[in-house]
């Protein structure tokens, strides 16, 4: 070991100062036990990053074990830059969920177009050619001109991002409920497709292998955002808005085809992206998946300005920055393609023997640790959990109690309302803000069930969607936990797509409280009982947990991405209906529940009753179903029941695409041991509104599957009109009444704010 | 025939339109380093779209400067084909191979969307298996779409038949409603006064398969072919 003392002028370390970089007097104690002396304050810089919530996963590493990993086609699992699964011919898919949240509560356009830019790299690094990006997004309730600042900022950062770059954003959810309102949820998530022996995994391996930092140089941005990202948001957040990254896109794309190019060149053997806790992570991770030591000279990084200290080299999340291990004597190569990119690499420093994570500052030694473990010896909660009584209570009441408005007599009334609430309208004003269509692979682009790629030279393509609803997973977490997964599993379904795989993005409040955490392990167990009944691994994914405001937690909210198969080109399936005649089914039974459902949250301004039942057998055999009839050609379009129920799935089916526009009679008057509005608006989960020339054939295939499955109406494309027959009413819905509430209520929202209202306009978060 | 495709820093257009000629058209296709001099025999060449050197001072004010941009000129100059789309109509715009700029869209949002537009001159070299007054379907995927131009030139390009596309509506009228950008009376797309230079926001190269929505954009490489080839 060596002798490593403090920097002159290095700041003494107190318990002030240990409780500033976020470490209990635990954590402290075991750092001191693990260096056997006072650290030095670069060292406490970096185990304050390493064993923040967002690097070490303390509070959530146990719970994540319970989940599925494995599939024979499953390449890559949980650990690395990002999951990998095989699709055949050769070909496999990488992709990656990751959260950016608190960075997009301050500073909503760079935040967001950081996250994509993270999420991003962690594909590429993979040797994987980046083909879609998505993105789940909460925020809190329109209504409020911060919220709409927050929106269009985050809808900007996104869309500069991706659109400069070049990778089309094809799918994703919005979500608009007062839970996030000082809390945005901002969740990117990349695919990308690579050849097989492409594969690269981020692993330093090869004593004397040199270590070189490659693209943009190192500055003081974003230094200590991930202990930012691993604390409650509060009124001093603002504050902290230096530890926000700032992007450059135009870096990123360079980027991006110098890695590609580097990976086929066979010069290196790991690259990693400079991402959370920047140089400190990528290094510590390389290091131990490798299990060797790393030693690393801080004056060899590119900096942007002189004078910058140990601590903030490694600290500093600079955006467009890859740590590469290269083979030792190929560093002129590796040179040489960055330079043809205008880009720049530089030796930092070398994999050793001697299971050590050292940093030089030349010749001083100013962080050493012991083993190769520094990651993951970090501590690991289980801390108490206990669901609160509040909730408890609330899923607990009846939500029939709640007695109709006036205005429901005219169930046409309620459906308007509900096609106009944010989360159910039209998120067209964000998405044509998103190219979708660059790289020409995008077969449905974003307002579809799912969004479908095609795979070149192949007949196949990919489905691709994100998806949660944080409302069920507040009211019962294992049920909601349940929900997002086959619901990601039914939207993919929908195009035509085998579930395949997914991953997962946790975001949840603050861990320390009995309740949040009761939220995280019983959503994660939901998950998990789902994703094995579907055969859907969870190929990795990130932890966003303090995600608290002063007016409390947001939702739990584990956000499902999920990547799905198909076959055949020809099985490609829409959500709107196709032809005249068609009839249309319901795939699975009609239910009749109305707890949790947008419909109490926007009529009644209440959350409250059980979310709807999710019985993952019964999830399963419906998408067999679903995919067996469509495969025998007689289904003309398919589209999931989700947020407003079976009336919003039908008036989508009619109205979403503005160029396809058809009307529908259907008939569900025999149901009449269930409440006109629960056969309207209520959201029983494994339901599916299927249109088809051949109704027979669906229902004899769903018979076989075990799957009810009724004929309830028919296409009339000439038909202006949405026309429902129920037990004890009936309703005609102008379409052109729908399609106004449906694709004019965001916009129209929208113009309420200056585009360009700059930050000091808008209340800050302590305001509120 | 040998379309070379300009492959500038921040070019990400530059793969869809080398798939439309290879795949689609069948003919060769090659990548143009903007670093070189060589255009390496191409007779077409196209100027794709993407974000040229991050559009961080205007778009396509920097990439006129790369060194493949002199031989560009000199090619189109001696009567070359050249089509800039997007960016690659940007591009052009700024290195003097046609009139005008592209402005920031008008509602100053980026526009990704798909829009119709109507064949306003179907004699051109781009143009000719088109029907005049045809309506067709491509995408646009632009933040500085907005085609501006004095007066006095907008005239001219008017008087010569020089304006190629304008975005219509499906019936084929040119209104506010179909205009996605703000551009000056709809205009889509210009020729240059030789013929041989065509600028457009659209994307033909995206508008190649029938699977990804449309597939009208087919008959503008189509027609280059057609017309060199004659």
């Amino acid at each position: 070991m060596s002798d490593v003392r403090p920097r002159p002028g290095d700041p003494v370390i107190t318990p002030a100062l240990i409780a500033e970089h976020g470490l209990t007097k635990q954590e402290y104690e075991r750092l001191v036990g693990m260096l056997g002396r006072t650290p030095t304050f670069t060292e406490l810089g970096i185990i304050s990053a390493l064993w923040s919530e967002h690097c070490s996963y303390k509070h959530s590493r146990p719970i994540l074990k319970t989940l599925p990993t494995t599939a024979p086609y499953v390449l890559q699992g949980p650990g690395e830059n990002a999951g990998v699964i095989s699709i055949g011919d050769g070909l496999a898919v990488a992709f990656k969920i990751e959260s950016h949240n608190h960075p997009s509560a301050v500073e909503p356009y760079q935040g967001a177009a950081t996250g994509v830019g993270g999420i991003l790299r962690d594909v590429f690094t993979m040797g994987a050619r980046p083909i879609a990006m998505l993105n789940s997004l909460r925020f809190g309730s329109l209504d409020d001109p911060r919220v709409r600042y927050l929106f269009s900022g985050v809808v900007r950062g996104i869309g500069d991002y991706g659109n400069c770059v070049g990778i089309p954003t094809v799918a994703g959810e919005i979500v608009f409920d007062p839970a996030y309102a000082n809390n945005p949820l901002v969740n990117a998530m990349c695919v990308g497709l690579l050849h097989e022996e492409d594969l690269i995994r981020a692993k330093a391996e090869g004593v004397g292998n040199p270590i070189m930092a490659v693209g943009a140089r190192t500055g003081r941005d974003g230094i200590h955002g991930a202990s930012f990202a691993s604390e409650d948001l509060s009124e001093a957040s603002d504050a902290k808005r230096p530890r926000i990254q700032v992007g450059d896109p135009f870096t990123e794309k360079l980027l991006l085809e110098a890695s590609l190019e580097l990976i086929k060149s066979g010069h290196i053997v790991a690259i990693q992206d400079m991402g959370a806790a920047g140089l400190t992570s990528s290094s510590a991770e390389m290091a131990e998946r490798g299990d060797v030591g790393v030693t690393i000279d801080v004056t060899k990084v590119p900096t942007r300005e002189s004078g910058m200290s140990p601590y903030e080299i490694l600290l500093s999340e600079s955006q467009e920055r890859m740590l590469v291990v290269a083979k030792k004597g190929r560093e002129d190569a590796v040179r040489g393609i960055l330079a043809k990119w205008d880009l720049t690499a530089a030796v930092i420093g070398e994999v050793i023997a001697e299971p050590v994570y050292r940093v030089t500052e030349g010749d001083r030694v100013v962080a050493e640790f012991p083993g190769s473990r520094l990651v993951t010896d970090c501590p690991s909660y289980s801390p108490d959990a206990r669901e609160s009584s509040a909730i408890a209570d609330l899923r607990a009441a009846d939500p029939f109690a709640i007695p109709e408005r006036p205005e429901e007599r005219d169930p046409a009334w309620t459906l308007e309302q509900l096609l106009s609430a944010p989360t159910i309208a039209s998120k067209a004003w964000a998405y044509r803000q998103y190219d979708s269509t660059v790289r020409t692979n995008t077969v449905i682009g974003p307002g579809g069930d799912a969004a479908v790629l095609r795979v070149r030279g192949t007949n196949k393509a990919i489905a691709v969607k994100t998806d949660c609803n944080g409302r069920y997973v507040y009211l019962d977490p294992r049920v909601g936990g349940r929900i997002a997964v086959a619901e990601a599993a039914r939207n993919v379904a929908c195009t035509g797509a085998r579930p395949m795989a997914i991953t997962n993005c946790l975001n949840f409040g603050n861990p320390t409280r009995p309740e949040v955490f009761y939220q995280l392990k019983e959503a994660v167990a939901g998950m998990g009982e789902a994703c094995r009944a579907l055969g859907t691994p969870v190929t990795g994914g990130n932890v966003s947990l303090y995600n608290e405001s002063p007016s409390g937690a947001v939702y739990p909210t584990p956000v499902i991405g999920m990547v799905g198969l198909i076959d055949d080109l020809s099985h490609i399936t829409r959500a709107t209906f196709q032809r005249d005649g068609d009839a249309i089914l319901l795939l699975g039974e009609l239910g009749g529940e109305l707890g949790g459902s947008e419909y109490l949250a926007t009529i009644h301004g209440k959350v409250l009753g059980a979310p709807p039942r999710c019985d993952v057998e019964r999830e399963k055999a419906l998408i067999d179903a679903l995919l067996e009839a469509i495969r025998a050609g007689v289904v003309s379009s398919a589209h999931d029941c989700s947020d407003g129920g079976l009336a919003v799935a039908l008036s989508e089916c009619c109205i979403a695409n503005p160029e396809g526009v058809s009307g529908a009679e259907i008939d569900l008057s025999s149901h009449s041991a269930l409440q006109d509005r629960a056969i309207l608006f209520g959201e029983s989960q494994g339901r599916i509104v299927v249109s088809s020339p051949a109704p027979e054939r669906v229902i004899e295939i769903a018979a076989k599957a075990g799957v009810p499955c009724a004929r309830i109406g028919r296409v009339l494309r000439e038909s202006d009109t949405l026309a429902i027959k129920l037990p004890k009413r009936s309703m005609r819905s102008p379409l052109a009444r729908l399609r106004r509430a449906y694709h004019e209520t965001i916009p129209g929202i929208m113009a309420r704010t200056p585009e360009h209202a700059t930050f000091d306009e808008l209340a800050p978060v302590a305001a509120h | 025939m040998k379309f070379g495709i300009v492959t500038f820093p921040g070019s990400n257009c530059d793969y869809d339109a080398f798939q439309a000629v290879t795949d689609i058209l069948g003919e060769e296709a090659t990548y143009l380093w903007h670093k070189d001099h060589d255009l390496q025999g191409s007779e077409v060449i196209i100027l794709p779209g993407g974000f040229s050197y991050g559009d961080y001072l205007r778009a396509g004010a920097i990439a006129r400067f790369s060194p493949i941009m002199q031989e560009v000129a000199a090619h189109a100059k001696a009567g070359g084909p050249v089509l800039g789309i997007c960016n690659g109509f940007q591009i052009a715009c700024e290195a003097g191979l046609l009139p005008g700029a592209l402005m920031r869209n008008l509602h100053l949002q980026f526009v990704s969307a798909e829009v119709r537009i109507r064949v306003e001159n179907s004699d051109t070299m781009f143009t000719n298996l088109y029907d005049r007054g045809e309506i067709l379907r491509m995408p646009v995927a632009h933040g500085d779409g907005r085609y501006v131009a004095p007066a006095g030139v907008l005239e001219e390009l008017e008087a010569e038949g020089r304006i190629v596309f304008r975005y219509a509506d499906a019936n084929g009228s040119i209104s506010a409603d179909a205009n996605p950008n703000g551009s000056e009376r709809n205009i889509a797309g210009i020729i240059s006064e030789g013929g041989n230079v065509l600028g457009m926001m659209p994307h033909p190269e995206r508008a190649c398969s029938a699977l990804l929505g449309s597939s009208d954009g087919v008959r503008l490489l189509e027609s280059i072919l057609a017309r060199v080839a004659a």
